[in-house]
């Protein structure tokens, strides 16, 4: 078990190393850092003395290391747009994507998986057929478009929820800001989390509704209802059981589809969160949140991976007797 | 496509009765025929590139035209509610512009650049595949690593920071000139890998049997073998997946411009007119945001519908 996580752990540092080269060369080649600091006039001297203190005349090898080094020490130099660390304004916002990413991800879950359930065995019932078209509408609807209808409705229509913004946060120890103490602060999680949460949602239903009704065919629920097992304990012990594997590895692999989606919605809802930051940062060209931005993706991404694999241990029993 | 040799006479028949009924009566047209819902949406798509592509001349107004605007006719409702009127049929914006011409033209854009980008990803993507499958060794293991590291990450991320970067290298002056090409170039970009790793996979396959290896016998240079003898018979998925890749290009050029880094508005796509008409909404004036937007997820599942059926149609494990 030890030496399996330490291997996967192993693995990824080429992938995180060339990823941070990818993002050192935006850092390093696009746009020149010395004439957006000094500006329009200044003289041959300065350039150099500038040159020599932001270390641009060693090789590039030394400069990668350095990147890399400052990088793991959390800065990540200094926004162009903001004129701010970088590293701050990402811990500013970081709060914010966790938050509304975790309570999308955990409604996609908790919504997902009991209607997934339910279409697989009562596959003809109304209410079946019901989740179903609004799965096919939840696949085809494209986020943003999904968020506007929501703001509309229930913003516009209703006036029932607010449409932009995170509402008042509370601070939590150093940095940590969170929405959920207030009422204000929940009413404002609900439609973004709605929006962010639908694709996940109708994938992990139409995921879960697919592997019952394959595994509701096997012999051993036929065994199972012949020992007179109660359908509950059937369906949800027996069969649930081994239809979480695949629905754990898409829900890691669908991760990168969190991060995109995220982008999305905060733009919608003007949710002020990582994706908001890099939404506006591309659009000025502001290369050093961009880069920055491309590391912490490929580190979470990392541990994600790394997450499902333990996952499935602890999920699936037959593994850990094959790896013995 | 029915394993059974012809007799003289069937062959005559068919020959007699030409081309145009051969393809009517093979067994793609055939599984095309039965499915009503290939059919609808083969309808659906094909009423939307005509509107888009003759949009110069469907189009009952010219919202390219500024002179022809008037203030006066800004935020007309749609038909069906009080104060509409039957020349602006989908209402108009806070320009005065026609929602109903402003789609069809908008149409023309996310048409463009979707069926660009596809072209542009098969055309990477089936050469990268061709030259990983072919080649094998360690210019396989190279690009198929980052093909992988890249699938990872989601399409719509990529063409972002691609579109992001590039616009950061070009000069502020030719940022509206080229913006419909780096469109292209960022997409194309995000969607290669899915065509390089089914054309690597059947390459692979080809690769070994009896004429490449006639070819190789007689001294055909790999370029050559892999350009007219393996890629003709390992384009047939490519079909497939481009189709799919279309509506994955529309979206991700739609979403692009919702979030304010793809086409100005100079040249407003599907997109760039649901962001604007968006700060609308508060103001009651919804028409402007949502007629778009239904015309987008048309489009879009219209493609996608044909692309599935396309996929199981050319499958012949499911008919």
């Amino acid at each position: 078990m030890f030496s399996f996580i330490v291997s996967r752990i192993l693995q990824a540092i080429p992938v995180l190393l060339i990823v941070g080269l990818i993002s050192f060369a935006l850092f390093a080649y696009v746009g020149d850092p010395v004439t957006i600091i000094l500006g329009q006039d200044y003289t041959e001297q300065q350039r150099l003395a500038l040159v020599h203190q932001l270390g641009l005349d060693q090789p590039f090898i030394v400069q990668y290391g350095r990147y890399l080094w400052t990088a793991l020490h959390g800065d990540f130099g200094i926004s162009y747009r903001l004129a701010q660390p970088v590293a701050g304004l990402i811990r500013e916002r970081l709060p914010a994507t966790l938050e509304l990413a975790g309570t999308a991800s955990i409604l996609a879950f908790v919504v997902g998986v009991p209607m997934g359930v339910y279409t697989g065995i009562y596959r003809d019932s109304w209410l079946s057929r019901l989740f179903m078209i609004v799965s096919l509408i939840g696949v085809s609807l494209p986020t943003f478009l999904l968020g506007i209808l929501l703001i509309l409705v229930f913003a516009v229509m209703l006036g029932w929820l607010p449409s932009f913004g995170r509402g008042p946060v509370v601070h939590l120890g150093a940095w940590w800001t969170t929405g959920f103490t207030t009422w204000a602060g929940i009413r404002c999680l609900i439609l973004p989390a709605i929006t962010l949460a639908m694709f996940q949602l109708t994938l992990i239903m139409r995921l879960v509704r697919a592997e019952m009704l394959e595994v509701l065919r096997t012999d051993y629920i036929k065994f199972a209802r012949a020992r007179g097992l109660t359908s509950r304990t059937i369906n949800f012990g027996h069969a649930l059981k081994n239809t979480l594997v695949p629905v754990i590895t898409i829900i890691g692999l669908q991760f990168g589809g969190l991060v995109a989606f995220s982008l999305v919605t905060e733009t919608v809802f003007q949710w002020p969160g990582m994706g908001l930051l890099l939404v506006q940062s591309v659009a000025v060209a502001d290369i050093p949140v961009m880069s920055a931005y491309l590391l912490l993706i490929a580190l979470l991404f990392v541990v994600i991976n790394l997450i499902v694999d333990l996952l499935y241990y602890a999920v699936d029993p037959r593994l850990r007797i094959g790896r013995r | 496509m029915n394993g059974a040799p012809m007799s003289g006479a069937q062959m005559s028949r068919a020959a007699r009765r030409g081309r145009l009924y051969r393809a009517w009566d093979s067994d793609l047209i055939y599984s095309f025929r039965r499915s009503p819902l290939a059919v609808i949406s083969a309808v659906i798509a094909l009423v939307l590139i005509v509107a888009a592509v003759f949009a110069p001349w469907l189009a009952p107004h010219n919202p390219m035209d500024l002179a022809s605007l008037s203030l006066l006719d800004s935020f007309k409702p749609p038909i069906g509610m009080p104060d509409a009127d039957w020349s602006n049929v989908l209402g108009t914006d806070n320009q005065g512009r026609d929602v109903l011409s402003a789609i069809m033209y908008g149409m023309r854009i996310s048409l463009l650049v979707g069926f660009s980008s596809v072209l542009f990803a098969i055309v990477i993507g089936v050469g990268i595949g061709l030259l990983a499958g072919y080649a094998g060794g360690a210019t396989d293991a190279v690009l198929m690593r980052i093909a992988d590291v890249q699938l990872t990450f989601p399409a719509i991320l990529t063409a972002l920071l691609v579109d992001g970067v590039i616009s950061a290298a070009l000069p502020k002056t030719m940022h509206d000139v080229l913006q419909i090409d780096v469109m292209v170039f960022a997409i194309g970009i995000s969607l290669w890998p899915g065509f390089a790793r089914t054309v690597r996979g059947s390459t692979l396959v080809e690769r070994n049997k009896d004429y490449v290896m006639a070819a190789r016998v007689i001294g055909v240079p790999s370029w050559r073998i892999m350009l007219s003898h393996v890629m003709p018979n390992v384009i047939g998925p490519v079909l497939v997946i481009g189709t799919l890749g279309l509506g994955l290009a529309i979206l991700a050029e739609a979403t692009l411009s919702f979030l304010g880094v793809g086409l100005p508005p100079t040249q407003p796509s599907l997109g760039t007119l649901i962001r604007f008409g968006n700060d609308f909404l508060f103001s009651g004036e919804w028409w402007v945001t949502i007629f778009p937007g239904i015309a987008l997820v048309l489009m879009v599942l219209a493609i996608n519908l044909l692309g599935d059926w396309l996929r199981d149609a050319l499958n012949p494990r499911l008919r």
